[in-house]
Parts: structure tokens; C-alpha cells; sequence
């Protein structure tokens, strides 16, 4: 119906109601919906429609725009401060207009969130009734006024528990919310959200991703229980099978705009990985000629045995795998996944376990000035809060590693290490030319440049160690689409003239393809496999979501 | 920012910014004192050779401050450790019978070797309170300046010019350095100019402080420190020991936080023993902190500029302002001013955020 109203309306969309009534009742329209960051399109004309009472699947990679399209359908304050959005929201057929969460909550709206929002001291029954207690009058309440009532304990109890059964959850709800495995507290997440009396949508962002599978099964199984109830539900998530198993319709968005919206019986697995993954950038123009990393004569130049990482949300649980000399390994990945876990445990910047061996050499683990003696290089994915000195100057910024690390720059006089400012300069100056810093001269801040020109200052300072080994974590995360692309011409210049071998993390699959001659793929802490840069979309996503069990290497 | 130039080719905004309007306002206020103190018929070349003390004698206790706050440990709101240390060092040189410069020196070495030991120690401290370091260093400072009471009760000291005149046992509150090194930097080379006298030897010693201390933020080692105080997670992934080089800037401002108060003690003409050193750290942090200096970054010119303008305005408000309100008004001037300005130097939002 809202179909024929709307003179916007997806044809997707309508597609998809035409066979069925047309007096089916959509609860959640989200029509041609559009959001700029700073000229930055991050969607684009998404048109999302939610039947009352159905679950609806949004999958996509990181990065794709889920988490934009959430936080306009919550109102968020990020969205309204960068300019708001442009589009429709119908919700229950009226169209709404969400300023804040507490609209989006009076409009019945509710969230499960991938981080637990939740207090540990307090008891479960305190988390799932937090601001929302039950009172009652007391001797004191009666004579000054409501805000003097005393809480309810026995019927918040009560409704806690009710919540809880429907997820199937036996835990006294009494206790507190501290030392709760994971799989717990997200159940109470949840449950604080069904207690809500008048929810009527609830989203889960991928709540699955911390649970186990039998966890990950009770909480499918409460997500049915409450779409028979009548609450509509918007489920993100990576896990393509879960996304079949549970939902009816599916929408698939990739760089911000619906490629596909589709009834569940009509996909696959493979179907929506395709989709999902998809191919988005030409390869760099620059060629990939593979120098003897193909064949029998390859060298390994670096090998990791059995390594494990303990990085916060990035973990590595035992990966063992080989770099080739002179070649572009690419490390990819979904977010969580591991990926960035493994350049940051052998660079000794988290506590990590297992060999790395460099050239028959056993490299020194959890020891950063090790690593960087033995020719390894790093640009961290956090460049402001780990690759760059922000108020410091862009020769300072270039020179400190080396003159700490191989005493380059440095003039002993009286046997007193000074050092040589002049050199430094000059040695700024000529990588400023090199690898093309816009700045206003060496003794610029750092802080004052673009996270492109920022990037390259860190390349800038890994060059100056002259590594064998260079790894580059998100080498283009924070930079705009222009910069991208020399950033990556950069590293592959890198790579063709220097003969650097270089590892390459990256979130974005595309632009892994676009340089590697290699790319691994990391699932739950583990090397799922190996794969070609021209490896189909269907294997990529296959593998990025753990959907594939059987590995393949490239030769 | 649009920046206009003037006729003369100055580029007015530009100086403005890198003064800080603090500074131009202190300035200006100065100098509408000392037109006020003029007026009153004030000695004027008195006042210009009070400040010129005043400025070498606590130059290098706000010099302190620079190693702590590069090092990323802040204000070392504990260099009251530093001044006990030169205390001990200063009645020690008594103690032997030295007289003059001998004594001085003899003062300054013992000292910076105390300091650098109580440093190290606090430094150590510091290592484990990662993050408040400045609350730690207030009341360390206050727990070993109170302590000391009893060590100056105790201590065997003889010499009759130290201890009570009437018991035999404990110094005294204020010990006077009369006929030992009283003044001996600053009429080192001294002279006078239209009526103001010029304590070269003192000048000249802080000067060379600034020296050693311009020397070493240009040493690898300095710059080891100043990556540690600037970004901690950078300098870990430079293969740099963070522990290690805030342990190198706490001693650093230790020593010179002893030599400090030797400095000054010689200057002033008096050890003030017990609770004096209690409130002197919150003296040098403000005087920094008004030459622009953040809790995250320090320059020696911050340092002297801060230190000028600190005592010039006590120097000359404080006559001015007891000819006008007619009332002993310097301590409370003091402390408000020094309290003011290091509760402005942390209200502002710098740290985390965009510079200016």
C-alpha cells in the first residue's frame, strides 16, 4: 500500500509486495534515505522496508553503511550535527521525524548493542529496569512527593524474570551483572530491550558475533519467539547462515546502496556472499608483475608459527602462515576477525605468543626495538594514536624511530650522542619530495596535516628504517577517495622499485585485490585460507564469513 | 585565519598568537605598574635589579619543570624532594666550615647527587600512577616535606651557627648564610648600570643551566624523553622503554630542583628549613605555566619568560600595591596568583585536543 503512496518508493521494493496483499502493513519504511560526511556519500537512495512482526536481515561488509542507516533511524547526534540526512522515515504508515534516541524510544524503537551497555555492579534486574524502575508509595514518598517513592523490587523482579524465560535464560536474575560470561550479558541486553512494553522494533547489531554457537541458537530462537509476538526485527550480522535460517527478507548493502533486496528462499549462502563482497575498485593501474613469487623459486622471506595475539577484539588464536620475498601479501577479513591482530603481535605492540622467524632468524616477540632491528616495518591502523607524535614536527615524526632504533642522525660528541638536526632536515626535506607531503615545510606539526599527508609522514618514518619487511595496517582508513588511491600507488611503488615485501591489512577487500599478489583471509583468529587477487566474489565472502570449511591455496 | 599585515610589514595577529594573550595582557599590566610606580616616585633602579634577582635565583626551580613536563609526567609538583635534597646538601656544606664559593659548589655538587638518587626513587614511584602523576607528586611532596621536620629535629648536626642556640639539638627554622655563601653568584662579576645592579654570576650560572639543559633536548636521549612524553604507544612502537626515560626526566628535574634551591638559598641569603619548601613547587609550576606552557609540552624560553613575568609582577605590584591599599598584601598575591594561574593552565582544553 505504502508502495502505491509513495511516489518514491523503491521499486525493489514494490517488486517484492506486488505478489503478495497490498494491504500488508510495512511497521519500518526507510524511503531513499541519503548521507553525506563532508562530501563523503556514505549512502545512497536506500529504500529499507520492514514487515510488522517479520525479521528482516540487513547484511554488508565493514564499512558498507550499516551503522550510518542505524544511527539515522536512531537520531543520533552524529548524524544531525554533520548536516542530518535526506530521505523519509515512515514508521507504523506515518512519517516520522527521529531527533534523538529518546524520539526513536517513545516511537518504540530499541537496540541491542554490539557493545554491552551495562553496569557491573548492578543486578540484572537493576540493568534490565535501569531509568525505567518501578515504584511505589512509601510513609515518606506519601508526605514530599513522588520522587520519594521506594523501588518495587518484587514486580520489577517479576517482569526481569518474564523477560528472561522468553529467552530461555535461567539464571537467577538477582545477581549482579559482573563476572557474567558474555553470552549472558547479552542476553540481558536483549532482555532489557523485550521488556520494554511498547517495543515494536528492535535491532540487533550483529549480537551473534560474541556468542558461541549453542548461544548464538538460543538467542535465534528468542528472536522467533518475538517476531510471532508481533515485534518486527532488523538483524545485522555477518553470519550468512544465520541470516537464512532466520530471516524472511534480506537486504544486501555494499558501499552504501541496496544492491539487493531479496526473500530468503530465493538466496543462498553463496548468492550472498557474492553480493555482499561484489567488486568495486579496478586494480591499480600500476600492474602486477609477480617477480619470481609464483613458482618454485619463491623464498620465504618471514614465517609465523603458530602465532597468537592477544589484542583486545582483534585477537589471534594460533595462525601460522609465510611471507614470500619481494611479494604483497594481503590480509583480509571481516572486523573482529583477527586480522589486525597479527602485524600488531609480531611488531611487539600487544602481548602475543608462537615463533616468527625471519630468514632462518627467530625474531624476538613482544619486544618492539627486536622486530624493528631485525628489517620489520609498521604502519599501525591507529596512525593518530600510535603511528604519529600529532604535536610534534613532521621531521621529528620521520627521524625519532631511527635515531632511537639504529642511531642514525646521530653524532657522538664528547661521548655525548647529539643529534644532527641538520641531517634531519635535510633528509625530511628529500622524503617530503619522495613520497609527496603536502606541507608547509619539515617543522610543520603534524597535527595540522590531512590524514592522507599524515599517512605518508608514517610511511615517510618507516622508509627511513629501510625495512625488509613492511607491514601497513588500513593503509587508507580516515583518508579521503583521492589520497586512497595514492597511497596504495605508493605502496606498490614501494614494492616494484625497492623490492620491499610488504603485508597489507586492510579492511577493504577491494583495495587488498586492487594491490596483493596474495590475500589470506583471518576468520575467528584463524587463517581460514589463502586466496588469488582474482578469486571470484562468491569465494571471498565464503571464506570472510567462515562459510567454507575446505581450504585452497594459491601456487 | 585571515592575517593582515600592518604598514611596517609586522604581521600583528601572528606575534599575537605566538605570545598568547596571557603573556600581552601580564605584559601590559606590568607595564602599567611600573608607570604607576613611577608616579608614586617609586625607585624605580631598585626595582629593575629586585627583578633581575628574583628572576636568576628561581630560574632554575621553574627550569625543573621542563624534563618532568617532557617527559609526559607533568608539572613536578613534587620538586619539594629536589629542594630538601639541596636543603641537606646546603646545611651539609655548613656543617664542614665551608665558606664561599667552595661552599657553593661544594652545596651544588652534593645536591644534584642526593637528587638524583631521591629522583630515581620517586621516579620509580611515579612509574606506577600512570596518569595522575601530578595529584601523587602534591602530596608526596607534602608527606617527605613534613617528614624532614623530624629529620631537622634529629639530625646530628653541630655547627652553633645551625643548631638552637639554647638546647644543643635540632636546627633552627631559618639559618642564616651570612658568612658562608651568601650572595656569592650574584655579586660574582657584579655591576651597576643607571642605578641598577646586574648579578652577572648569577645570570651567567642560569644561563648555563639553560645550556646544558638546551644541550640535552637535543641529545638522543632527550629526544627519547620527549617521544615518551608526547605520545607513550608511539614511542613503545619505536622500540623506546617508556618507563625508562620518565624515570630519566623525574631524576633530571629532581637534580635541578635541588640545585634550585641552592641557587636561591645563596641569592636569598637564608636556608628556610621545616614547612618552607611546602607550597615552593606550586611557585615554579605557575611561573611556567604563564609562559605558555601546557602540562603536555614546555619549552626553556616558556620557562624564562614565565619566570620573568612572574617576579617582575611581584617585584613591582607588591610596593605598588601596599603604597596604594596600604596593607602587607605580598603573600596573598602571591598565592593568588600562582593558584589562579595553574588552575587556568588545567581548565584549558589543550590536552587530547587541537592546539590554540
Amino acid at each position: 500500500m505504502r508502495c502505491g503512496v509513495a511516489p518514491l518508493g523503491n521499486p525493489v521494493v514494490c517488486q517484492q509486495t506486488g505478489g503478495q496483499q497490498l494491504d500488508e502493513q510495512y511497521l519500518l519504511e526507510i524511503k531513499n534515505v541519503s548521507k553525506e560526511f563532508f562530501g563523503n556519500r556514505v549512502l545512497k537512495d536506500v529504500n529499507l522496508a520492514v514487515a510488522a512482526g517479520k525479521i528482516h536481515s540487513l547484511v554488508g561488509e565493514n564499512g558498507a553503511g550499516k551503522s550510518t542507516l542505524m544511527n539515522i533511524l536512531f537520531g543520533m547526534p552524529v548524524i544531525h550535527n554533520t548536516g542530518g540526512f535526506s530521505g523519509e522515515i515512515w514508521f507504523g504508515g506515518k512519517r516520522v521525524d527521529i531527533r534523538s534516541p529518546q524520539d526513536a524510544m517513545n516511537l518504540g524503537i530499541g537496540m541491542v548493542h554490539q557493545e554491552f551497555m551495562l553496569i557491573p555492579g548492578f543486578t540484572i534486574t537493576e540493568n534490565i529496569k535501569l531509568n525505567r524502575e518501578q515504584t511505589k508509595h512509601n510513609l515518606v514518598s506519601r508526605m514530599f512527593g513522588a520522587k520519594m517513592k521506594s523501588l518495587d523490587f518484587k514486580s520489577m523482579r517479576a517482569d526481569s524474570r518474564a523477560a528472561l524465560d522468553v529467552l530461555g535464560l535461567t539464571i537467577d536474575e538477582m545477581l549482579p551483572v559482573a563476572g557474567l560470561p558474555v553470552g549472558y550479558m547479552q542476553m540481558v541486553e536483549i532482555a532489557r530491550e523485550i521488556d520494554k512494553r511498547n517495543v515494536r522494533l528492535l535491532v540487533f547489531d550483529e549480537p551473534t558475533a560474541v556468542l558461541t554457537e549453542v548461544e548464538a541458537q538460543t538467542l535465534i530462537n528468542a528472536m522467533r519467539m518475538l517476531a510471532e509476538k508481533g515485534v518486527s526485527i532488523l538483524f545485522i550480522t555477518h553470519r550468512l547462515e544465520e541470516v537464512l535460517e532466520v530471516s524472511e527478507e534480506i537486504t544486501v548493502l555494499r558501499d552504501g546502496e541496496v544492491v539487493a533486496s531479496l526473500r530468503a528462499a530465493d538466496a543462498t549462502v553463496e548468492r550472498l556472499a557474492e553480493l555482499m563482497v561484489g567488486r568495486k575498485v579496478e586494480k591499480v593501474s600500476l600492474g602486477r608483475e609477480t617477480q619470481g613469487i609464483t613458482g618454485s623459486g619463491r623464498q620465504v622471506v618471514l614465517a609465523l608459527e603458530n602465532l597468537h595475539v592477544r589484542m583486545p577484539g582483534e585477537a589471534v588464536r594460533g595462525i601460522s602462515m609465510e611471507v614470500y620475498k619481494g611479494e604483497i601479501l594481503g590480509i583480509g577479513g571481516l572486523a573482529g576477525q583477527g586480522k589486525l591482530g597479527i602485524a600488531n603481535g609480531v611488531m611487539g605492540l600487544y602481548p602475543a605468543e608462537g615463533r616468527v622467524v625471519k630468514e632462518g632468524k627467530v625474531v624476538q616477540i613482544n619486544n618492539a626495538a627486536s622486530a624493528l632491528a631485525n628489517g620489520l616495518g609498521f604502519l599501525s591502523e591507529d596512525r593518530r594514536g600510535v603511528g604519529l607524535l600529532l604535536d610534534q614536527s613532521i621531521e621529528f615524526n620521520i627521524a625519532v624511530t631511527a635515531v632511537q632504533c639504529q642511531d642514525k642522525f646521530v653524532k657522538a660528541f664528547c661521548g655525548v650522542k647529539l643529534i644532527d638536526t641538520k641531517a634531519i632536515t635535510e633528509h625530511a626535506r628529500r622524503m617530503i619530495r619522495e613520497v609527496d607531503i603536502r606541507c608547509t615545510g619539515p617543522q610543520q606539526l603534524v597535527r595540522r596535516l590531512s590524514g592522507g599527508n599524515q599517512q605518508k609522514v608514517c610511511i615517510a618514518r618507516a622508509l627511513t628504517l629501510q625495512p625488509d619487511i613492511l607491514f601497513v595496517s588500513e593503509p587508507t582508513r580516515g583518508i579521503d577517495v583521492g589520497a586512497k588511491r595514492i597511497v596504495l600507488e605508493l605502496l606498490v611503488r614501494l614494492n616494484r622499485e625497492l623490492g620491499m615485501t610488504i603485508v597489507v591489512t586492510s579492511s577493504e577487500l577491494a583495495e587488498l585485490r586492487a594491490i596483493c599478489d596474495r590475500i589470506a583471509i583471518v576468520y575467528r583468529g584463524r587463517l581460514e585460507g589463502i586466496l588469488s587477487p582474482d578469486a571470484s566474489d562468491r569465494e571471498f565472502g565464503l571464506m570472510m564469513t567462515g562459510e567454507k570449511p575446505g581450504r585452497r591455496e594459491v601456487s | 585565519m585571515e592575517q593582515r599585515r600592518t604598514q611596517t610589514g609586522l604581521n600583528i595577529p601572528a606575534l599575537v598568537q605566538s605570545a598568547g594573550y596571557p603573556r600581552l595582557i601580564i605584559t601590559a599590566f606590568l607595564l602599567a605598574l611600573m608607570v604607576y610606580a613611577a608616579v608614586l616616585d617609586l625607585p624605580i633602579g631598585q626595582l629593575v635589579s629586585s627583578i633581575l634577582v628574583r628572576f636568576g635565583m628561581n630560574g632554575i626551580l621553574v627550569l625543573a619543570m621542563i624534563p618532568s613536563i617532557q617527559s609526559g609526567t607533568g608539572p613536578n609538583f613534587g620538586i619539594s624532594l629536589g629542594i630538601v635534597c639541596g636543603l641537606v646538601a646546603a646545611t651539609l656544606s655548613i656543617e664542614l666550615d665551608l665558606v664561599g664559593l667552595a661552599a657553593f659548589f661544594f652545596a651544588v655538587a652534593v645536591s644534584a647527587i642526593l637528587g638524583s638518587l631521591v629522583g630515581y626513587v620517586y621516579g620509580l614511584l611515579l612509574n606506577r600512577v600512570k596518569g595522575q602523576e601530578m595529584t601523587v607528586g602534591t602530596y608526596t611532596g607534602f608527606s617527605v616535606v613534613s617528614l624532614m621536620c623530624v629529620f631537622w629535629l634529629m639530625a646530628p648536626y653541630k655547627s652553633p651557627e645551625m643548631i638552637w642556640p639554647y638546647g644543643g639539638e635540632g636546627l633552627r627554622v631559618t639559618i642564616t648564610l651570612q658568612n658562608r655563601f651568601d650572595k656569592v653568584l650574584n655579586e660574582l662579576l657584579a655591576f651597576d648600570v643607571v642605578g641598577v645592579r646586574i648579578p652577572t654570576g648569577l645570570l651567567i650560572f642560569l644561563a648555563i643551566c639553560c645550556a646544558l639543559m638546551w644541550v640535552f633536548l637535543r641529545t638522543k636521549t632527550g629526544m627519547a624523553m620527549l617521544a615518551v612524553g608526547s605520545n607513550p604507544r608511539f614511542a613503545a612502537s619505536s622500540g623506546i622503554n617508556v618507563d625508562k626515560f620518565r624515570l630519566v626526566g623525574t631524576v633530571l628535574s629532581t637534580v635541578l630542583g635541588a640545585v634550585g634551591i641552592v641557587v636561591y638559598a645563596q641569592s636569598y641569603g637564608f636556608l628556610q628549613l621545616y614547612t618552607a619548601p611546602l607550597y615552593m613547587p606550586f611557585f615554579a609550576v605557575a611561573s611556567i605555566l604563564i609562559g605558555g606552557a601546557s602540562i603536555k609540552h614546555a619549552t626553556i624560553m616558556q620557562a624564562l619568560v614565565g619566570t620573568f613575568l612572574f617576579q617582575a609582577l611581584l617585584v613591582v605590584a607588591l610596593p605598588v600595591a601596599n603604597e596604594a591599599i596600604a596593607n602587607n598584601l605580598s603573600e596573598v598575591i602571591r598565592i593568588i596568583l600562582s593558584n589562579g594561574m595553574i588552575l587556568y593552565a588545567l581548565t584549558r582544553k589543550e590536552a587530547g585536543g587541537d592546539l590554540g
